[in-house]
């Protein structure tokens, strides 16, 4: 809109500066808490500008051995294993079955999409009894097996590919065809190329979701061998007979951000010259 | 390099639609044949059935002396180009155009070897490294029939090929594509609605519609002796005026000549009218239109009595204006009778 409305430019950015402002702030408290001294969040005034005590809470966070707890590294690698294995076990699979659903025709097609598109509609929380009953009648609690594989099955991931497969043109399949390129070899020559943009889309969504998984790994790990991060501060503010260490769990919060900004930071480069290559 | 027979061959799609009734058509070894006609009327089935891309409901289609009724696009031997190129759009040009060659296991020296042929013909060498989208309609255009010479196949396949360029760049496509197809000797099926294309072309042209053949022969051929009312409509431009017999008998009177029995239909070419007065059917009307191309004019008429309004060619710049009144004959000799009945030629 080619308009000029002092007014109307004041109140959408005041609106939108109240909405950063709300959804910054507590973040940028966490980072503060972090790196004050145990004594300074619970004083009753909270501090707003950084302290002098961050490398000491890190270090303290690395180090410190809580019982019932497994140390942050450990907890952390978990973290890691389960956010990578995820995400390569989500595209691999959606790929594959959206390459199935869009290029093949088999009885019971437009069936086997709308039942994978239906369990959209049935996140883990919803089916999570029964899929907890079937991962322990498996024998796979407290393992990465149990960990990842409910969460692996995606509609979403498949939903896209299936949208990106339809947008290419079939020609490109038939001209694969008639240039002696089998199914095999038109998904791996022609399908996984085009769709780099894609995949490097899902890795950047899919790693930050399983990373932030909560309540699934709560429900299948009882060794805390296998805790991730996420279950692992919310257990060390549940102490018993003292004050919550709120310098300490505030630099473990950050730490635990680290590795999804830094996803966001390395893959968005990636995307965006797939994005610039591959127009067209 | 190889003959393409057909014998039979129908297609029914799920759901009892026909799209090519039981048709026969040979195609000699290195003959280039075209197949034209409305869209809708089975033209590209039938290319892609001959190219293994559909599947054939009966007959047999054999290349060379195989059968190839059941086997996949890459075991016929053909290469084909589509209407929008279908160029692997993350390869470079190199890359698109050994795709195929690799797949068979062709050796590394004989790729290279064929590619900078190819290149060489096409003159594309210059882009070898760059990817299709960094080419022009026309480049990519070059690169699409570079992907089929590489493969050095028994056919060519083209579908439409030239539909997605401007009119300039068609018309220097076309000459090309003659002249390639000419010196490579190599046996081509082209399938166009375009039928200035589908003359300039065809050794030998097939006129299709509604999933049947109507008319095969020589372009010119087809041009002076339509074997129906549907081919003389659909080739020339401007298309052939046709009249029904009884509106002409009342206006032209006298001048009407006795005509094989079963003609209801005149057919006459826009230029074969002649202005003025003469032998034959003896016509006049009012001018309504005038179309001046550049060398010739097209004339819009309207006779009196006759529903269809006749066009007219004058070479040159058109001898009447807008609203004039214009006499005509139609000479004997460049009539063509039809029956409405059966849709075909009489005499």
């Amino acid at each position: 809109m080619v308009e000029n409305r002092p007014w109307l430019t004041f109140l959408t950015h005041f609106v939108l500066i109240c909405g950063v402002i709300v959804v910054v702030f507590p973040v940028y408290v966490a980072i503060i808490a972090s790196t004050h001294g145990p004594t300074a969040l619970t004083s009753g005034m909270m501090p707003l500008l950084p302290g002098a005590e961050l490398w000491n809470n890190v270090v303290q966070v690395l180090t410190e051995q809580r019982r019932g707890v497994a140390p942050f590294w450990l907890m952390a690698w978990n973290s890691l294993w389960m956010a990578v294995i995820i995400t390569v076990g989500k595209i691999a699979i959606s790929i594959i079955s959206a390459y199935a659903i869009v290029y093949f025709r088999f009885p019971l097609r437009v069936l086997a999409f709308w039942m994978i598109f239906i369990t959209l509609m049935l996140p883990v929380e919803v089916r999570i009894i029964p899929t907890f009953a079937v991962v322990a009648n498996l024998g796979m609690l407290n393992s990465y097996l149990g960990l990842t594989i409910p969460l692996i099955a995606s509609a979403t991931a498949t939903f896209l590919f299936r949208q990106f497969f339809m947008t290419i043109p079939d020609e490109l399949m038939e001209a694969a065809r008639v240039d002696g390129a089998g199914p095999m070899k038109f998904f791996r020559d022609v399908l996984l190329p085009l769709s780099r943009t894609n995949i490097a889309a899902l890795c950047v969504i899919l790693f930050i979701y399983g990373w932030m998984q909560y309540l699934w790994p709560l429900l299948v790990t009882t060794d805390p061998n296998y805790y991730t991060l996420m279950m692992g501060v919310k257990r060390m503010a549940a102490v018993s007979d003292a004050d919550p260490q709120w310098n300490t769990i505030m630099a473990a919060v950050v730490m635990a951000m680290l590795p999804p900004v830094l996803i966001v930071i390395f893959m968005q480069r990636l995307f965006v010259k797939g994005l610039v290559e591959t127009e067209k | 390099m190889a003959s393409i027979d057909l014998k039979g061959v129908r297609k029914v799609y799920q759901g009892n639609v026909t799209a090519i009734h039981a048709l026969d058509l040979s195609i000699a070894d290195g003959e280039l044949v075209v197949l034209v006609g409305p869209s809708g009327c089975g033209k590209s089935t039938l290319l892609r059935m001959i190219a293994g891309l559909e599947t054939i409901t009966d007959g047999t289609i054999s290349i060379g002396d195989d059968v190839v009724n059941r086997k996949e696009p890459a075991e016929r031997d053909i290469a084909m180009v589509f209407q929008n190129y279908a160029l692997y759009p993350h390869m470079s040009v190199r890359q698109n155009l050994e795709y195929g060659l690799k797949n068979r296991g062709t050796p590394r020296d004989e790729i290279d070897r064929r590619v900078t042929e190819a290149a060489r013909i096409l003159e594309i060498a210059p882009f070898l490294d760059r990817k299709p989208r960094q080419l022009s309609g026309g480049q990519r255009q070059r690169v699409a029939m570079g992907r089929a010479i590489v493969r050095q196949p028994k056919a060519f396949l083209f579908d439409e090929p030239l539909s997605n360029l401007d009119a300039k760049l068609r018309g220097q496509m076309r000459i090309e594509i003659r002249r390639l197809q000419r010196s490579l000797k190599t046996t081509s099926v082209y399938v166009t609605h375009d039928q200035l294309e589908a003359m300039t072309l065809a050794d030998r042209l097939v006129v299709m519609n509604g999933g049947r053949i109507e008319q095969v022969g020589k372009p010119i051929e087809l041009y002076d002796r339509p074997a129906s009312l549907f081919v003389a409509g659909f080739i020339g431009s401007p298309p052939m005026n046709l009249l029904p017999v009884e509106a002409l008998q009342a206006v032209a009177g006298g001048t009407m000549p006795d005509l094989p029995a079963g003609t209801d239909i005149i057919g006459i070419r826009p230029d074969q009218v002649i202005v003025g007065t003469g032998a034959g059917i003896a016509l006049s009307g009012t001018v309504e239109l005038i179309e001046p191309v550049g060398g010739e004019s097209h004339l819009y008429v309207r006779v009196e009595g006759i529903d269809q309004v006749l066009i007219l060619v004058q070479q040159g710049r058109a001898s009447v204006g807008e609203a004039d009144r214009i006499d005509f004959v139609l000479p004997l000799t460049a009539l063509h009778g039809f029956n409405r009945e059966s849709g075909r030629r009489v005499g």
